[in-house]
């Protein structure tokens, strides 16, 4: 045991420096697991109910309950884990985390001071460790400090271009007496996010915007993340013009909307990949322009096409490709801005040239690039996600591991409110959804939540089962189950001529038993007759996680398509492979 | 084309190692990197001299400038700048190298610092192709060893980088 010095009268523990600091935050969960380093921040748990720890089975699973709780709400995740393998085991959710640029603080425990550099009992150098995959860390070396450092922390989280924070805490720091003091607000000469937008650029975009022929607005999870949901879909109904959203960016415009093409990008809709391609002015609002969204750049290239950039990361903007017109600002103030710009326009799109557009689009439109062949004999993920957008009235919030079942979800469930669609777009990290799951039930008791993934995510975080027993979270999971690793298998029958290597998944567990062990309820459906029904059933045990393992067509592919490397309008469509 | 990056950062434990591993981790390229605290001793000056296309430094003042502890960034490349390193190099100096190598440092400039039996060792500043220059110059046998600083970067006249 170090020494915990007696206090002077007005002095804390560090340990208890930080819980008040937390509270001050206003935190309500704290995901977390409990270790060596950590015992004195524990103790201090044990002694508060301000927030609710949620003790998952594994500190990944942390991570990413506490970044999904951060996606539902748009408020800060928090996560606690201890030195060493809780920290080392937190590195996926952060790097997930990180990618998506969601506001989280990863408080992590670490050896007491005087071991650092020791090789002491666990001990690994996690500010190294994370420095590649987070927006800012600290390690705290003096009890002094950890106010500051975690005012600090939540402040860099959530302004900007958010991101996750790790604050690394010795222990024997939080042994340590201070007086708690916490600061009202942070003063960084060194980080001054950037909110306001240029204003001629912003008259220069809406002139633009104004006259075009073919004009485009594409918005990715900046407007989601930026709560700029309201003005985006202001500015596109003013104008009339299409609008096409990201994997990141769904919710942030109405999927059920007339203007909106659908998503766009690898697995996007024919029309929205052809107009994306072959519009001449390109609003682009929270978005990045990135390999799986645009495909090859060269290819994307069009000398006649202008494109108007708005984003809050500046290195975001003429990364991939060249913009004509950037705008460095919070979303929601330059949209904000943009609507007000419109308002006082006396200057109208030209009707005519509108008009055309949109019947070059409905010609693309008719090509109904998501429609899939159905069967009466076995169950097709699409028609699963249909018919749960139907039975839950499009209105749960959606979580998604990685893989087909991920691009399905996103393609066939009507994404109209942000925030609802809950999945890792940058990292492509398998094993999110069930713990994204518990971090959107948490933060809406209430809500409908379902978890679809496939037998391989499932089983990367299938642990939690536990943590959703204890918690009693209502979740329902929907697994379509098809045996395979599913887009490995896509990607093996059309680039490695059917060489299915190791992408099948042999001695699945029987997953309504496992369910049932964890106690839950589990259900098989083999029938697709028998899917609505279930979907119903499942959704009416409304205090009751259920597992659904839908058995799926083995081979079904996710259409279209976008190889590798190749352009936007380069895809292959279901039928043509 | 070669850049010189001048960059003012918060003097922290850890700020070196971030601005490492950004250009590792991005794949940019280093070819010298200084840090000293100023005169200001929160802040710590860095020289960063890289190579790129336009693109790619845009890209690398981006980065810099997205790092939390990184308050200044400035390319010189953007102005008229003066640019200096220091190179100790240590000369075979034996018979006729002897004088020989006097004659070649005192063209370049260069001070001979330390004496001994068999060698001088010679001090030079100057842009880094002179000292490229300087060591061509040498006849390649009769180096030792060198030691170089990388360059260190500053404006010309009023161009200043303060906080």
């Amino acid at each position: 045991m170090e020494d915990r010095t007696s206090p002077h009268s007005h002095q804390i523990s560090g340990a208890e420096i930080l819980i008040r600091c937390l509270q001050e935050e206003k935190v309500k969960f704290v995901f977390g697991y409990p270790g060596g380093a950590v015992l004195h921040i524990y103790d201090e748990i044990f002694k508060q109910d301000a927030f609710k720890h949620i003790l998952v089975r594994h500190e990944q699973a942390a991570v990413h309950a506490a970044d999904a709780f951060a996606r539902a709400t748009g408020e800060v995740g928090v996560a606690l884990v201890t030195s060493g393998p809780g920290a080392t085991n937190a590195i996926t959710g952060i790097a997930t985390a990180y990618m998506d640029s969601i506001p989280l603080v990863v408080i992590s425990g670490q050896v007491p001071a005087p071991a650092i550099g020791m090789d002491a009992f666990q001990e690994v150098d996690m500010v190294g460790i994370t420095r590649p995959c987070v927006k800012h860390n600290f390690l705290v070396k003096d009890v002094k400090d950890i106010a500051a450092t975690i005012k600090k922390a939540f402040y860099i989280a959530a302004t900007g271009r958010p991101g996750p924070v790790v604050v690394d805490i010795p222990k024997d720091i939080t042994a340590h007496f201070a007086k708690f003091e916490y600061p009202a607000s942070v003063e960084m000469r060194s980080y001054t996010p950037i909110i306001k937008g240029h204003s001629g650029q912003i008259k220069k975009a809406v002139k633009l915007l104004l006259e075009a022929k073919r004009p485009m607005i594409y918005t990715g999870g900046g407007v989601v993340l930026g709560n700029a949901a309201e003005e985006l879909i202001q500015f596109a109904r003013k104008l009339g013009y299409p609008v096409t959203n990201t994997l990141m960016g769904l919710g942030g415009y109405p999927s059920t909307d007339n203007q909106f093409l659908g998503m766009l990008g690898m697995h996007g809709t024919y029309e929205a990949n052809m107009a994306m391609q072959n519009c001449d002015v390109l609003l682009a609002v929270g978005a990045r322009f990135d390999d799986r969204v645009i495909g090859n750049p060269g290819h994307f290239f069009s000398k006649d096409r202008t494109i108007i950039h708005v984003d809050v990361d500046p290195s975001s903007i003429s990364k991939r490709v060249k913009i004509d017109v950037p705008i460095v600002g919070d979303v929601k103030s330059v949209l904000t801005e943009m609507n007000e710009l419109l308002i006082a326009e006396t200057k109208t799109p030209d009707a005519g040239d509108i008009k055309s557009w949109w019947q070059q689009i409905d010609t693309w439109r008719e090509k109904k690039s998501l429609v899939y062949k159905n069967s009466t004999e076995v169950i097709k993920p699409q028609y699963v996600i249909e018919k749960l957008w139907e039975v839950t009235k499009g209105d749960a919030y959606v979580t998604s591991d990685v893989g087909q079942h991920q691009m399905w979800a996103a393609q066939y469930y009507k994404f109209d409110k942000p925030r609802r669609w809950i999945n890792s777009g940058g990292l492509g990290t398998m094993g999110v959804g069930l713990p994204y799951a518990m971090g959107c039930q948490l933060a809406n008791p209430t809500a409908q939540v379902a978890c679809i993934t496939g037998e391989g995510s499932i089983q990367m975080n299938i642990q939690e089962l536990s943590t959703c027993h204890q918690f009693r979270l209502p979740i329902k999971v929907i697994l379509l189950n098809n045996r395979y690793l599913g887009m490995v298998r896509q990607w093996q029958e059309f680039f490695y001529e059917n060489r299915y290597s190791e992408s099948y998944m042999d001695s699945l567990p029987d997953f309504v038993k496992l369910a049932e062990s964890y106690g839950h309820v589990g259900m098989n459906i083999v029938n697709p007759a028998d899917v609505e029904g279930a979907l119903k059933e499942a959704f009416d045990m409304k205090d009751r996680f259920v597992f659904m393992n839908f058995i799926t067509d083995q081979t079904e592919n996710v259409f279209p398509m976008v190889p590798n490397g190749k352009g936007l309008s380069e895809m292959i469509l279901a039928g043509e492979e | 084309m070669k850049h010189i990056i001048s960059l003012l950062m918060e003097n922290e434990s850890g700020a070196l190692s971030r601005v490492a591993g950004l250009f590792s981790a991005r794949a940019y390229n280093i070819e010298s990197l200084t840090v000293a605290p100023t005169e200001d001793a929160t802040l710590s000056r860095m020289t960063i001299v890289t190579s790129g296309s336009e693109d790619v430094i845009e890209q690398i003042i981006k980065q810099l400038n997205k790092l939390v502890d990184v308050v200044k960034v400035l390319d010189l490349n953007d102005g008229r700048y003066i640019e200096r390193e220091l190179m100790l190099v240590k000369v075979k100096a034996t018979g006729i190298f002897r004088d020989e190598m006097k004659r070649m440092c005192d063209i370049f400039r260069g001070r001979i610092i330390d004496v001994a039996d068999g060698s001088y060792t010679i001090e030079v500043t100057g842009s880094s192709s002179k000292l490229d220059a300087f060591l061509e110059a040498l006849d390649k046998s009769a180096i030792l060893e060198t030691v170089r600083t990388g360059a260190s970067g500053i404006g010309r006249g009023d161009r200043i980088l303060k906080v």
